[in-house]
């Protein structure tokens, strides 16, 4: 039966997550992890999360955005800013979960507002407003200034002093130095529940008849439409919720660092590009692809750290002959050639797992 | 009252009147051929029908309701699905989930029940895979439920976007060169399967063909189109036999 | 007066980017890809402008050709190696995936050989400029000269693209790479040709570049490859004059911004004025509309 096979294959996802997040936490409780490697258990988590939600957008509804990283920012800082603001006045319990509904608000907030205007392009040209976008919200965030006094929230885009606080008041987001001493939150626990929940909320929308709409749109948006599918508003929603996933990224991105600045190494374009790579190394379209290649690719510059500076151009060099292997049209016909007996893949096809 | 009623319809591209005061009346459970030379403007007047185009001018009625204005997406929702010449099939979907895409406007239950799997999802799921199961099995796709739609052969494909229009429950079928393609097993194969659409769901089909053979054995009435204007209309048997038909293909 | 030097200022540095652009739109429009490592040649031939200048005392002119020659030869060694294996590839995002690829490589060979620091650049143009209005007015050597260049470098694009038989190859792979490889045109050929003419303004932009604003590292080129490459989805990704025109709009905005407006939120304003221009013509100022037929 097909709905078990579907099922089967969403179980050993899952399944594989959970496993990870064992193997780790064994490891980490019988102290055969360094520091080093326990610090980067939460980023691998959440860049697992933003790789699963930008699959979402490149491979189930087949826009490719450069951006995405914007509202892993939006997330970042709205929650960061609740969970600052609220530091003395909720419980840590309360005020994280708390934190998480705002920074995914936020963040599908702005993945609709954004995307109202960005799917109405096509291509590259979509690509590049994704790209854009990411880079204004970066560049505004580095110029907005936010303080809490008795009197409420103030607010400027010049300097702290313009505020105009009082005695009681705070400056909670101060401009390119941005929000300091948010607390701690994020634990790899905590982490691993937000992917599994990414993965559950992503894999079984593609199973379902909206997420068949969207990848309709994707194979060909034209018959789509004449099959009756509402393009626009399958596009927004695929586009927001994808939004609102790499929120729940920020979230555990903001909770996890002493000073959460908009800076190019993580809310970038390049940063979104990073993440671009993990999803096409992965598998375009393959959910449970993406969250292995996040990990693997995230660790690995890491784990050659062994080889200090050429670490980063032994990587460059990886992804180049990966992609050339994996994707080069005369490549894949002398594999079919020499392998073509042993392809158990060419039955079943792409699997969208 | 007819089925489909069109007035007076135009549409220009620059200084091109591609279709030019095109007039056509389909009754219910009607096989009706629109025919006529390379670059007459058939696919034009299938894009005026869903949509695709607005006219300069003219008037579409469906089953009484005015469709001039209306966008693809309502118009398939009014009851004309269509298929097109160069296959639009969801490639790298499998076989059934691009009948259950046709089939969503009928079978609903909310995103977050999709997102939960509860509530109706369960239910509604297993009704839309018995319903396109059933769809799948006139069209002999059976076999084929899970196979990728773009891992078809040829004439499998062209069945496939068959199944998926039927799958909307429209009230009027248009097919834009079925045949284009074909060898004649596969042609008369295709005959027969539309012979199948029309006595298993009464559908109203009007379809554009290059295949004479095709047209001729099962069309009750023909529209022949030239230069984008209605060259000739009516019984196929009369229309073949005119003169004006006959010098538009074969020439002077 | 003031206003008038800014002014010439953002036309210098939208200068620069329509060089840099024109080199992004030629090769998107004929290899159909986003070469995201088009900045990093920028760098490159600004590291060998800056080695050739210190081990030759000072003199530019030698590095300014050094740079030029080796660039060019970088870009047709990239297309081969990396780009060309992946013609023809079930997703446009592989090659794309892999100029990212070839970005990281370039700027970590650069962070291997010169170090993370930031180099001091001399100007490769050592006239002081002009003056007018009594010292009101002066515009540097600087702007006047990268004004020029870009100048006399669209006319002979546009005149090698339209009067010379390469040129016309280009426009026909651009157009349709089937066709034109039945019309006996080498399509692997023109495509190095024009990543060999993208390449070499890559060289001449980072000279000009470097001489405006003179501080060097290995990530120099990525920022202003980013905005080059807005520049031409501005003017209409895959035209010559749109590269001219978006270059120019984006560097004129970014300047008078930063002035007027706010430093910190020029980026945001550049990168709106695109979001802006693209919502009101979805292919640029000068693209072309291509509607896909049913």
């Amino acid at each position: 039966m097909k709905i078990d096979k579907k099922t089967k294959s969403n179980l050993i996802t899952y399944g594989i997550v959970v496993a990870a997040f064992i193997l780790f936490t064994a490891l980490a409780s019988t102290g055969n992890l360094s520091s080093h490697m326990k610090g980067l258990l939460v980023p691998m988590t959440y860049y697992a999360v933003i790789a699963v939600a930008l699959n979402l957008c490149v491979g189930i509804l087949g826009e490719l955005s450069i951006g995405h990283c914007g509202f892993m920012c939006i997330g970042a800082f709205t929650s960061a800013f609740f969970s600052k603001a609220t530091a003395e006045i909720l419980p840590s319990g309360i005020r994280f979960f708390l934190a998480f509904l705002i920074g995914i608000a936020f963040a599908a907030l702005f993945g609709f507002l954004i995307g109202i205007p960005v799917l109405r392009l096509k291509g590259d040209y979509l690509a590049i407003v994704t790209l854009a976008f990411g880079e204004i919200i970066k560049n505004i965030l580095n110029a907005f200034y936010i303080g809490l006094d008795k009197s409420g929230i103030h607010f400027s885009l010049k300097n702290a002093m313009e505020l105009g606080l009082d005695e009681s008041g705070e400056v909670i987001v101060n401009g390119a130095m941005g929000i300091t001493g948010t607390p701690h939150d994020s634990t790899f626990t905590i982490g691993i529940v937000v992917l599994l929940i990414s993965l559950f909320v992503v894999l079984n929308l593609i199973n379902s008849r909206d997420g068949r709409a969207i990848m309709a749109i994707r194979d060909n948006y034209i018959a789509a439409e004449s099959t009756g599918i509402n393009v626009t508003g399958y596009k927004m929603m695929a586009f927001t919720i994808s939004a609102a996933i790499a929120g729940a990224a920020g979230v555990l991105f903001s909770h996890n660092i002493t000073t959460l600045t908009a800076t190019s190494q993580y809310f970038g374009y390049n940063a979104s590009i990073m993440i671009l790579v993990y999803v096409v190394l992965g598998g375009i379209g393959n959910i449970r692809g993406s969250v292995i290649a996040a990990c693997i690719l995230y660790l690995l510059p890491e784990l050659l750290r062994g080889f200090s500076n050429y670490r980063m151009l032994i990587y460059s060099i990886v992804l180049i002959v990966m992609m050339i292997v994996n994707w080069s049209p005369k490549i894949i016909e002398w594999r079919k050639r020499t392998l073509g007996k042993f392809d158990f893949r060419k039955n079943s096809g792409k699997e969208i797992a | 009252m007819a089925l489909l009623d069109v007035n007076n319809l135009s549409i220009s591209f620059g200084g091109l009147r591609a279709v030019d005061d095109f007039n056509i009346t389909i009754e219910k459970g009607e096989l009706y051929g629109l025919i006529g030379p390379n670059g007459a403007g058939k696919t034009t007047v299938f894009n005026l029908l869903t949509g695709v185009y607005k006219p300069n001018e003219g008037i579409i009625r469906l089953d009484g309701e005015d469709i001039t204005r209306k966008s693809t997406i309502e118009i398939n929702h009014c009851g004309i699905a269509r298929t097109f010449q160069n296959i639009r099939l969801f490639k790298q979907m499998p076989v059934i989930d691009n009948v259950k895409v046709g089939l969503a406007e009928r079978y609903k239950y909310s995103t977050l029940e999709g997102i939960l799997h509860l509530g109706k999802y369960k239910k509604v799921e297993k009704e839309m895979d018995e319903e396109a199961m059933r769809l799948l099995k006139v069209f002999d796709l059976d076999g084929e439920r899970d196979t990728l739609a773009a891992n078809l052969p040829y004439g499998k494909q062209r069945k496939l976007e068959i199944a998926r229009a039927m799958a909307t429950d429209p009230k009027l079928l248009l097919l834009d060169e079925p045949a284009a393609g074909m060898n004649p097993n596969e042609t008369g194969e295709l005959m027969d399967t539309i012979a199948l659409v029309r006595k298993e769901f009464g559908m109203t089909i009007l379809l554009i063909e290059h295949d004479m053979k095709l047209v001729s054995g099962i069309c009750e009435k023909l529209t022949v189109l030239n230069f984008g204007r209605v060259l000739c209309q009516g019984e196929t048997k009369e229309v073949l036999a005119d003169p004006e038909v006959i010098k538009a293909y074969l020439g002077e | 007066m003031s206003f008038l030097t800014y002014l010439i200022n953002g036309l210098s540095l939208g200068s620069i980017y329509a060089i840099i652009a024109l080199g992004y739109t030629m090769v998107y429009g004929i290899a159909k890809m986003l070469n995201f490592a088009h900045g990093d040649f920028i760098m490159v031939g600004c590291y060998i402008i800056f080695s050739v200048s210190a081990a030759l005392s000072g003199n530019s002119l030698v590095g300014i050709i050094l740079a030029v020659i080796l660039c060019t030869l970088l870009g047709i060694t990239t297309e081969f190696v990396a780009y060309r294996p992946l013609r023809g590839a079930a997703s446009p995002l592989a090659v794309l995936i892999t100029a990212i690829g070839v970005s990281y490589f370039l700027e970590n060979v650069a962070l291997l050989i010169f170090g993370a620091d930031i180099k001091s650049f001399t100007s490769v143009i050592k006239w002081e400029g002009l003056s007018f209005a009594g010292g009101a007015l002066k515009i540097q050597g600087v702007t006047v000269v990268t004004i020029v260049i870009s100048v006399v470098i669209l006319i002979a694009l546009q005149l090698f693209i339209n009067k010379t038989k390469q040129g016309q190859a280009m426009l026909a792979v651009a157009e349709d790479k089937g066709a034109a490889t039945l019309m006996g045109i080498n399509v692997n050929k023109t495509i190095m040709l024009t990543f060999a003419i993208g390449s070499a303004l890559a060289a001449v932009a980072g000279a000009l570049l470097c001489s405006a604003y003179p501080s060097l590292s290995p990530y120099t080129g990525a920022m202003p490859g980013i905005k080059a490459f807005v520049a031409a989805v501005l003017g209409g990704i895959g035209s010559i004059p749109g590269a001219m025109i978006g270059g120019l709009v984006l560097g004129i905005v970014e300047i008078l911004s930063k002035t007027y407006i706010s430093s910190q939120l020029s980026d945001a304003i550049v990168f709106g004025i695109l979001v802006v221009v693209l919502l009101v013509k979805p292919t640029g100022i000068l693209g072309k509309v291509i509607q896909e037929k049913v």
